[in-house]
């Protein structure tokens, strides 16, 4: 290893990058228009259409709508005539609940029968759909509990001080359940992994496209150099990524940042070992740029789609989560989120630093073997 | 070990094959140290291969070569410290200025920062690239390009260059500028072996090869091979009907050759004194006017042809590998 040499392609890489204004303005756009989307389209389903045919209209139906309504996750914007029209309003798009409350609802309650409200969902779409079946459920239970509580209380004359069976969950790191305290990290392991992978390959396809590599090759430059020389000043640009995307998230989106900066920005190094460490492979298999873009991307977006940064890892088939579990995003979307957003330490995170540090090391050391100074 | 001072390239039985298809077909020669070592031949007849396995970063699938002393397969790391190498694509960084690119390239040999300035301000006076010295490489033109490249390859000063085409798409006043850098070089007693597509640039040599199909077919220096390579003497006929009288030419008995030259054809011939009556004859029954024919010394241009279009095919050089040292 000669600094020397070391030197001046660490020099070389950095007047290219800072010269290359376009690639520049990408790097530091990406995050923040990442962040904004995932940011606000993480937002949870509040305020769906819908439409209500309430054929009751009594002081009963009317509670149990506004019941619906305090909920914020519904807004009754349409009150039918017909069930047909609830129905036309769902086709149209228009709204994406309908509830119906048949004309003898307060009757039956009054009588002590079990009263039927009927509430459809638009499930083109599964998310929200999930969510109002879900809130449905919830809303009747309440009211069930409240109104069988009442016919205790008449019965017999006492106050039943509790319910018998009282669940309570408690939501702890996130107590009011913000998607966005879940998404922000993984968006923050996405954009270094993105970031630091393409320009990895970049440096080196563009090197060989440019046949500036044969006449490096020709020099009495190293591998290790040259590689190292390259990647220096890209892990450098991944901590400008990460300062910027943690401000943004913080100061945006109030994500709290509860644990140490110190070891998040530790373990990120280990982290760009890994997705340099596979720019460069995928740099060495491929012989264009774009060949080379292809194959990360197809390397690149499966990643994000096992590696719980979108869909819990619990909810994949056996074998994603396998796959899933050699992959350095993984781990290190866990221990983003564990020490952004749960403020944990390093007692509680080793099991996933130790895979991702091993991982890491060992892509890193089989790109530098791959990456030989010959060009046949 | 006498030898090693005066042997720059030793090469024997070099050989290259890409699949079935044998780029450099043990190809042998000698450049003594200090000589301007012309290399020539058509495209894909083996040139930047040979190249490439000097420098040590291709390796031979057979046969063995010795650059300055050290075994181009076991110890390439050694070469490159003592090479310069220029490829025909000029290998710069467009994004980087005139100094910057000499900067890096002396960082890469090793060069501390203020020695890598002075060379490099050296180099800026010497290659008149004075007053350009902050533009980008992609800035510059042709000739500038070329010599910033050359400028780059050499900052180090190696005991020995390697230039792949060195001139290809430069014009013809930066082609004998360069040629004079070259010139300069070889005065300083550094090693310099030169592909070329041109002929009037092979003169500058002291040694040429041809290279065939990746066979070497002729070695030896200018005038021996305009000498020995050619088979017969050589007839330069100037005439306004150049097409009907190449044609008629090309017909006779005793012509071996004839290929238009400029606007002349020159005719290869075993006997020039013979010859000369008979075609002048020839051409006259077609009713051609023949402004003159007169025997003329051949050119490399002319030994060229003659090597590559010789009956059979190109035949082996006889001098086998101390043939280079001839000159």
């Amino acid at each position: 290893m000669n600094l020397r040499r070391l030197r001046s392609i660490v020099r070389k890489e950095v007047i290219q990058l800072v010269r290359d204004r376009r690639t520049l303005v990408t790097i530091i756009s990406l995050p923040i228009m990442q962040l904004m989307l995932y940011g606000y389209l993480s937002n949870d389903v509040t305020h769906i259409s819908t439409a209500v045919f309430d054929e009751s209209r009594t002081p009963e139906s009317r509670a149990l709508l506004s019941a619906f309504a305090n909920t914020t996750y519904v807004d009754l914007r349409y009150y039918a005539t017909s069930f047909d029209q609830v129905q036309r309003l769902i086709d149209g798009g228009q709204a994406k609940i309908g509830i119906w409350v048949p004309p003898d609802y307060a009757q039956r309650l009054r009588s002590g029968r079990t009263a039927q409200v009927e509430v459809i969902v638009d499930a083109s779409e599964p998310t929200s759909a999930r969510t109002v079946i879900g809130l449905a459920g919830g809303v009747g239970q309440a009211l069930s509990t409240q109104l069988v509580v009442q016919q205790a209380q008449r019965l017999t004359g006492t106050q039943p001080n509790a319910l018998p069976v009282d669940v309570r969950a408690r939501a702890w790191y996130n107590p009011t359940l913000d998607n966005v305290n879940f998404i922000v990290p993984g968006v923050i392991a996405i954009i270094l992994m993105f970031i630091t992978t393409f320009q990895a390959v970049t440096v080196i396809v563009r090197e060989r496209e440019l046949g500036t590599m044969e006449q490096l090759v020709v020099t009495p430059i190293t591998g290790i150099e040259l590689m190292l020389g390259k990647v220096i000043p890209l892990v450098v640009l991944g901590y400008v990524q990460i300062t910027l995307t943690l401000l943004l998230a913080s100061g945006w989106f109030h994500m709290p940042i509860k644990g140490s900066l110190v070891l998040l920005y530790a373990l990120s190094l280990t982290f760009f070992f890994s997705t340099l460490g596979v720019g460069t492979l995928i740099s060495t298999v491929s012989k264009t740029f774009q060949q080379a873009t292809q194959l990360a991307q197809l390397v690149l977006l499966p990643s994000i789609l096992i590696s719980g940064f979108v869909y819990p890892r619990e909810s994949l088939p056996r074998a994603l989560q396998v796959i899933g579990g050699v992959l350095p995003l993984t781990y290190f979307v866990i221990i983003l989120r564990g020490i952004l957003i749960k403020g944990v330490g390093l007692a509680s995170l080793w099991r996933q630093i130790l895979p991702m540090v091993a991982i890491g090391v060992a892509v890193f050391a089989v790109a530098i073997g791959r990456f030989q100074k010959r060009i046949d | 070990m006498a030898e090693r001072r005066d042997v720059a390239v030793r090469a024997d039985g070099l050989t290259r094959a890409f699949g079935a298809f044998v780029a450099v077909d043990h190809v042998s020669f000698v450049i003594p140290r200090g000589a301007v070592w012309g290399f020539l031949g058509p495209n894909g007849a083996g040139k930047s291969t040979t190249i490439r396995m000097l420098c040590g970063i291709l390796s031979p699938t057979a046969g063995q070569a010795e650059v300055l002393g050290f075994d181009v397969t076991r110890d390439p790391e050694r070469i490159k410290r003592h090479i310069g190498y220029m490829s025909q694509r000029f290998s710069l960084y467009n994004d980087l200025t005139v100094e910057e690119n000499l900067a890096f390239y002396a960082g890469v040999y090793g060069l501390s920062r203020d020695e890598g300035r002075a060379r490099a301000a050296e180099w800026i006076a010497r290659a008149d690239l004075r007053g350009r010295e902050r533009l980008l490489a992609a800035a510059l033109s042709g000739g500038w390009k070329q010599r910033l490249a050359f400028g780059c390859a050499v900052l180090h000063a190696p005991q020995m260059v390697f230039l792949d085409e060195p001139t290809s798409g430069v014009d013809p006043v930066s082609r004998r500028e360069f040629w004079d850098l070259i010139g300069q070089f070889a005065e300083r007693g550094v090693t310099v072996m030169v592909t070329t597509h041109y002929m009037d640039e092979a003169e500058h040599c002291d040694t040429l090869a041809f290279i065939y199909a990746g066979k070497i077919i002729a070695m030896g220096t200018p005038d021996e091979i305009k000498q020995t390579e050619m088979s017969g003497e050589l007839l330069e006929v100037a005439t306004p009907h150049y097409a009907e009288a190449l044609e008629v030419l090309a017909a006779r008995p005793e012509v071996q050759d004839a290929a238009l030259f400029g606007r002349t054809i020159h005719v290869t011939v075993a006997d020039s004194r013979t010859a000369l009556p008979a075609l002048r004859a020839a051409l006259a029954a077609r009713g051609l006017t023949v402004d003159r024919i007169t025997p003329v010394p051949p050119s490399l241009e002319d030994a060229f042809v003659s090597l590559v279009e010789r009956p059979g095919g190109p035949r082996q050089p006889g001098g086998g590998p101390e043939a280079g040292r001839r000159g």
